[in-house]
């Protein structure tokens, strides 16, 4: 056996791994935006770029609605999803949370049909979208308040915007300053979620967005909803922000006084007729030209079926 | 027939030569990729400012990219959990090893290995749960009952169990049977004769154990801390549940009973919402190629003192 045959047969058996692996690169590149397997029916609405609607499968197979992004939507997101899949079972709906700016990133991505949101959209992120052929269309579904919570034995009464913000932005560290005892611990969510953006924007910076205001650092920041819910109610001197519907009797809804001097307490009827100061409009946010199947879905949505589970979710429907 | 047996050992052999390869071949891929992504923040800033950056703080209007609280948060945890996992570890291990019965032994190895296979979620779960708010309500209670002064009082105060301290002790739960499994082998692996020998001159059982065994077995055991050094600083789940996750320098006095924030737990928590080829997505990149880094360098040090070891013991 000469050695020539041996150095031959390493330098293929190297070689081997490395075709290989160059074979997956060129796969993985990316391609021009995919056109999915063209529905039975043509794509409606004006102007329709032409990009893959609501991935449909050839005839026979079952179309999946995806919806992806904000947590503070995704319990009454499911509940949509479970009602209307029941009533429609040719569909197959899927739901999934991670904070609204996670959703932006999957609609700006093609991974997702439907981008649900508890914040407006960024000017990046449209132009990040536009810049992929995707002109991201807005979908008012409800509104929602945000209810600031403290410790069942916390002894405040109430808040206002103000006061709010010194201590989410660490300016006030103890409470009592505000008629109580300990160390303020903040619970906060964490930077993918829409609730964070709107409660920064809303109450540290009072509705300037260039205002320098930020939370503090040593805010804890929890990456779910129910966590700071939890927090809150294990421990006595915290205070942390949660959207209306996830807001029951572990802990205590902190009236926030208005700019007419009144402590409103958040509820449907004060989200509904603007009383309560830190509200906000949830969305869900799509590509332009949709499906029939996806737009049945949206419609269905702002329909009084839809908007009875948005209430029952505890959320606040749409004025009829 | 034999040109036939002889093919297909080449074959074989070569097959296993080319997984052998692969794997060299796919972490070079993974550092690449980790890297390309990583080396366009140092267009904004550079590496010296990223590692001593005092803020992290990157969805502020004006963001910054400060690693060290990260670093610190990840070294905190590490630390506090390594401070918990050796001794017992190292315990553990010599019970098993030299003194544990072989009944005893057959069933207590199993049930430290089966501590590995507990996934990570769980164990956040629990800590959050269960083992935060008991070592709050022990922490309040010491720190009221302890006299002396304010800092110390302040010191030992947890307002909330979502603490470094708390992800400390997961971590220690989660280390333990790495390195209580390769102590235990390297305890094992030591000759008999050294133990006789050592017995033969008079030794009791602990004077051996003492001064013999475990020094005979001293690499095996470093290597085996380092690897749980490499699976602590990694862990992600766990210390993004239970840390509380805010980007704050640990403090000297009080950091271990307060919130912080670890690097991996940072982009665990970040990655999925960040547009890609932005400076903050440049900026996660890097803390990904840092934590590499380290478990690299982690891992190297383990091997060459593994190695170290074996051969002195040729001799």
């Amino acid at each position: 056996m000469c050695h020539a045959h041996r150095e031959f047969g390493r330098v293929v058996v190297a070689a081997i791994p490395m075709v290989l692996v160059a074979i997956l690169l060129i796969a993985g590149c990316p391609q021009k935006p995919q056109e999915s397997t063209p529905p039975a029916q043509p794509t409606t609405g004006p102007g329709a770029t032409g990009a893959g609607p609501a991935k449909a499968a050839p005839p026979g197979g079952a179309t999946v609605i995806q919806a992806k992004g904000s947590d503070t939507l995704l319990q009454v997101a499911q509940a949509l999803a479970e009602e209307y899949q029941t009533q429609h079972p040719e569909l197959e709906m899927s739901v999934t949370g991670g904070g609204s700016g996670t959703g932006f990133q999957a609609l700006i991505e093609g991974t997702t049909d439907i981008a649900d949101a508890s914040r407006k959209i960024k000017d990046e992120e449209t132009q990040a979208a536009k810049a992929k052929g995707i002109e991201p269309v807005e979908h008012l579904v409800g509104y929602d308040g945000i209810a600031v919570i403290v410790n069942k034995a916390n002894p405040l009464k109430q808040i206002t915007i103000e006061q709010l913000s010194d201590l989410f932005v660490g300016q006030t560290k103890d409470w009592r300053a505000l008629g109580g005892t300990g160390e303020v611990v903040l619970v906060s969510r964490d930077s993918t979620s829409g609730t964070y953006e709107y409660f920064r924007e809303h109450v540290i910076q009072k509705g300037d967005k260039d205002s320098p205001r930020d939370f503090a650092a040593s805010a804890v920041m929890a990456p779910s909803t129910t966590q700071i819910r939890d927090q809150v109610a294990q421990t006595k001197t915290a205070i942390g922000y949660i959207g209306l519907g996830y807001l029951d009797d572990t802990v205590k809804a902190v009236p926030i006084v208005d700019k007419a001097g009144k402590a409103v307490l958040p509820s449907i009827a004060t989200v509904r007729d603007g009383t309560y100061p830190i509200s906000r409009p949830l969305f869900m946010y799509t590509k332009q030209g949709v499906a029939p199947a996806l737009q049945a879905y949206l419609d269905w949505i702002v329909g009084p079926e839809g908007q009875r589970i948005v209430e029952q979710e505890g959320f606040v429907p749409l004025t009829k | 027939m034999r040109r036939l047996r002889r093919l297909w050992e080449k074959l074989i052999e070569g097959a296993i030569r080319v997984s052998g390869v692969a794997a060299i071949v796919f972490v070079a891929l993974i550092l690449g990729f980790l890297l390309k992504d990583a080396l366009p923040v140092l267009r904004t800033t550079t590496l010296g400012e990223l590692l001593v950056g005092h803020e992290w703080r990157p969805t502020a209007t004006e963001p910054q990219f400060g690693f060290l609280p990260l670093i610190l948060g990840s070294l905190l945890v590490t630390v506090g959990a390594l401070a918990i996992a050796i001794p017992l570890s190292v315990a553990c291990a010599t019970f098993l090893a030299e003194v544990a019965p072989r009944g005893v032994r057959d069933l207590v190895k199993p049930v430290v290995e089966l501590l590995a296979a507990i996934p990570s979620v769980v164990f956040g779960f629990v800590g959050l749960v269960v083992i935060g708010t008991a070592l709050q309500k022990a922490a309040v209670s010491t720190s009221e009952a302890v006299p002396g002064p304010e800092w110390l009082k302040a010191a030992l105060n947890m307002p909330t169990g979502m603490a470094a301290i708390t992800g400390a002790l997961m971590l220690a739960l989660m280390t333990l049977p790495t390195i209580v499994t390769i102590s235990e082998d390297a305890l094992a692996a030591v000759p008999r004769s050294y133990r006789e020998g050592s017995l033969a001159l008079g030794a009791t059982r602990w004077q051996t154990i003492v001064g013999v065994t475990l020094p005979a077995a001293k690499s095996g055991i470093i290597a085996a801390v380092m690897l749980g050094i490499g699976r602590a600083v990694g862990e992600t789940m766990t210390v993004l549940m239970v840390t509380g996750n805010a980007p704050v320098i640990p403090s000297l006095t009080s950091g271990l009973f307060r919130p912080v924030r670890t690097m991996t737990a940072t982009i665990a928590a970040e990655m999925g919402e960040t547009a890609h080829q932005t400076p903050h997505y440049h900026a996660l990149f890097m803390l990904g190629a840092l934590l590499l880094l380290t478990t690299f360098a982690v891992n190297t040090a383990a091997d060459v003192v593994m190695r170290r070891g074996k051969h002195v013991e040729r001799r």
